[in-house]
């Protein structure tokens, strides 16, 4: 192993698209770190990345809900990692949250305070050493809230808001921040939804989307299907009134 | 939901399931009943469709180990052919069998025991599975290999998903030096000298022969023959990398062609061309990439579409050595009379079969395919009748409209030793495809 490997943490290592996004760093030499909850279903992750590329990812138990653990995570990773991706999330049902408070705050915790407080406290460390990427999953969820996922999307515009902060924060430092927008995409999360072609990614081509957004083209802002702008621009341009008619 | 198989003919309703990890999917069995696993639908016909439930094998998408001092890989079922090949290939390892598809899964291959162009030698995938994890009706899962739980180990391979689903899998790859195939063309002027060229072909790792259906009279049966062998690096023209990493295949067939492209006369001109541009390459050697070597067809998307939207049936018959070459030639000539073009047509000597209901047996096979029309259906009735009484038998995998009579006939000898050991394990009405339904397994 060469000295100048470079090391991607990733945070939410079971997801279908943080499984692309492992081995597509891991395919270009790269360094990976696993953090996930599910230390069960990460070593299947890690079994299956070890197969594809002869080296086997190191896994750290993670739980974004639990900030006053990410000290002792952060401390016990044998680098500091030149790119962190955060793809943890959680859909949740907005039925069941509306009912549920606690439902609804999980949804909140884990898609917006969680990976914030988490990314914030790699932001300091990277901003010292005057390197690396921050790459965070938003959603095109958090560009408008509407009536069938609004705790998830008022989570994701959260999310949406503070990567936008904390890219203007850290751009004279030489920390790049990314935000990335997958729109639809074929996995675990969506299994049963009816999905138009044209508008799903599959989440091999998110993983190449974000290496290439995060390391090549050194993104700010990604659509991953870059019809998603257009679409989001036109439902962000219907007015208010018109908008809490519809049914979208 | 509405499924059919790659050959878009027939279509039946049935319930999907998808889980996420192998104990998720044996857990499905437990309840219910009418329930076959789909890998990647490359089935033609309707053996991966369930008669109730389908339990889609695409998220046991994980590799579980490789082991490179040995080529050993395990994976599970639903990691597609592609896949391996994608991480195996630039590191000098090939499947040990390669159907003429990539994008099957490991479960379907060993289902339906594909077979490739060196089954001569290797046999087919089966006989390179070294140990299956097998989901049972009951949703028990077991081990199975040549010496644990053996009977069910051989009924499984070919077994057509019938004794349970596939969970995973461990099957050695073989070495190689390149990711390139030395071929070479025999050009065989007709039925015979193509049948005597591939029994001559028997020391070659791979052979095959493309045939021009449509010729008629002392022509009938003419055919290319190709020898390859995976090549060795100092073998290769200088200056061309050993591996060279696949392409993306750019080629899509966008819409559903109107049937009548496919024509007596475009095929005709097709082959025609077809014939003579690899005439002029015979005698001589030369290096072909691996995909367009053993996979042609994946380089054109949704190839499938060129049969329009009604649809297309596969046929593939295998033929015992002896009495192939009569019945082959009666074969052939009830198709070029009747002019009903088969767009691919393939002639390959197969050695004795793996599995207990394995399709392959020692003698030859021919595969066809078809546009589905009422004329084509019954042409393919009259081929049956032929093969049948020479002792031979249609590939499962590829079959979508053969009558119970003629799997009965076919596959007299495994029959009663599957229906015993599909009792055993309490398979009947609970693991049930529409394929199993329909010829009464």
């Amino acid at each position: 192993m060469s000295n100048s490997q470079k090391t991607m943490l990733l945070v939410g290592a079971t997801s279908d698209i943080g499984r692309a996004v492992a081995l597509a760093y891991a395919q270009t030499g790269w360094r990976v770190l696993l953090a996930a909850r599910d230390s069960e279903a990460a070593a299947r992750n890690a079994d299956d990345l070890a197969a594809r590329t002869g080296t086997r990812p190191a896994i750290f138990a993670l739980d974004v809900t639990a900030p006053d653990t990410f000290a002792a995570f952060a401390a016990a990773l044998p680098v500091l990692p030149d790119t962190i991706v955060c793809v943890a999330g959680l859909l949740g049902d907005q039925r069941r949250a509306e009912a549920e408070p606690d439902h609804a705050a999980m949804i909140l915790r884990t898609n917006f305070e969680g990976p914030a407080l988490l990314l914030d406290l790699f932001a300091q460390h990277f901003a010292t050493r005057g390197s690396g990427a921050i790459v965070g999953v938003s959603s095109v969820a958090g560009d408008r809230g509407r009536a069938s996922n609004y705790f998830y999307g008022s989570a994701k515009a959260g999310f949406s808001a503070y990567l936008s902060g904390l890219r203007n924060r850290l751009a004279a430092a030489k920390v790049r921040v990314v935000t990335i927008k997958p729109g639809f995409v074929r996995t675990r999360m969506t299994k049963g939804m009816k999905l138009p072609n044209l508008l799903t990614a599959e989440p091999q081509e998110v993983g190449l989307a974000i290496y290439r957004a995060a390391e090549v083209a050194q993104s700010d802002v990604v659509y991953v299907r870059p019809i998603w702008r257009l679409v989001m621009t036109i439902i962000c341009a219907i007015p208010e009134r018109i908008f809490k008619r519809l049914r979208l | 939901m509405r499924l059919t198989g790659w050959g878009r003919y027939p279509r039946h309703e049935t319930t999907v399931l998808e889980p996420d990890d192998l104990s998720d999917a044996a857990q499905l069995h437990r309840a219910g009943t009418g329930l076959v696993a789909r890998g990647n639908g490359r089935a033609y016909g309707d053996a991966a469709i369930g008669l109730t439930r389908t339990l889609l094998t695409r998220r046991l998408d994980r590799m579980i180990s490789f082991d490179p001092s040995t080529g050993r890989l395990e994976v599970e079922a639903g990691v597609l052919l592609v896949d391996i090949l994608a991480f195996a290939v630039p590191r000098g390892f090939f499947p040990p069998v390669v159907p003429g598809t990539k994008f099957v899964s490991v479960g379907g291959m060993i289902a339906a025991d594909v077979h490739g162009k060196n089954h001569h030698i290797d046999g087919g995938f089966g006989r390179h599975v070294e140990t299956l994890d097998l989901a049972l009706p009951d949703g028990s899962r077991v081990t199975c290999s040549a010496h644990e739980n053996s009977e069910l180990f051989t009924a499984t391979i070919g077994g057509m998903g019938l004794t349970g689903t596939i969970l995973s899998a461990a099957f050695r790859l073989r070495r190689i030096a390149t990711s390139f195939v030395q071929q070479r063309t025999i050009v065989a002027a007709d039925l015979d000298a193509a049948m005597a060229a591939l029994d001559a072909s028997l020391d070659a790792t791979y052979s095959v022969a493309w045939i021009d259906c449509l010729a008629q009279g002392a022509r009938l049966g003419r055919a290319l023959v190709y020898r390859g062998e995976h090549a060795c690096a100092d073998a290769l023209p200088q200056g061309r990398p050993a591996f060279r990493s696949a392409r993306k295949s750019h080629m899509a067939v966008p819409f559903d062609m109107p049937s009548f492209m496919l024509n007596r006369l475009s095929v005709t001109a097709f082959n025609e061309i077809y014939f003579r541009r690899g005439a002029a390459k015979a005698g001589r050697d030369f290096f072909v990439a691996i995909d367009p070597y053993f996979f042609p067809l994946d380089g054109i998307a949704d190839w499938n579409r060129i049969y329009g939207a009604r649809g297309f049936v596969q046929h593939q018959c295998v033929i015992p050595k002896a009495a192939s070459r009569a019945a082959f030639g009666e074969i052939l000539e009830r198709i070029s009379r009747l002019g009903t073009p088969s767009f691919l047509a393939v002639l390959k000597l197969l050695g004795p079969g793996d599995g207990l209901m394995s399709f392959p047996l020692e003698g030859y096979t021919l595969a066809l395919d078809f546009p589905v029309s009422a004329a084509t259906l019954r042409l393919l009735d009259e081929i049956d009748a032929i093969v049948v009484a020479a002792g031979g038998r249609l590939y499962l995998a590829k079959d979508a409209r053969q009558a119970p009579a003629t799997f009965e006939c076919g596959y007299a000898q495994a029959l009663p030793q599957f229906r015993a050991l599909r009792r055993a394990i309490g398979a009947p009405g609970k693991i049930e495809s529409r394929l199993s339904r329909r010829l009464g397994f």
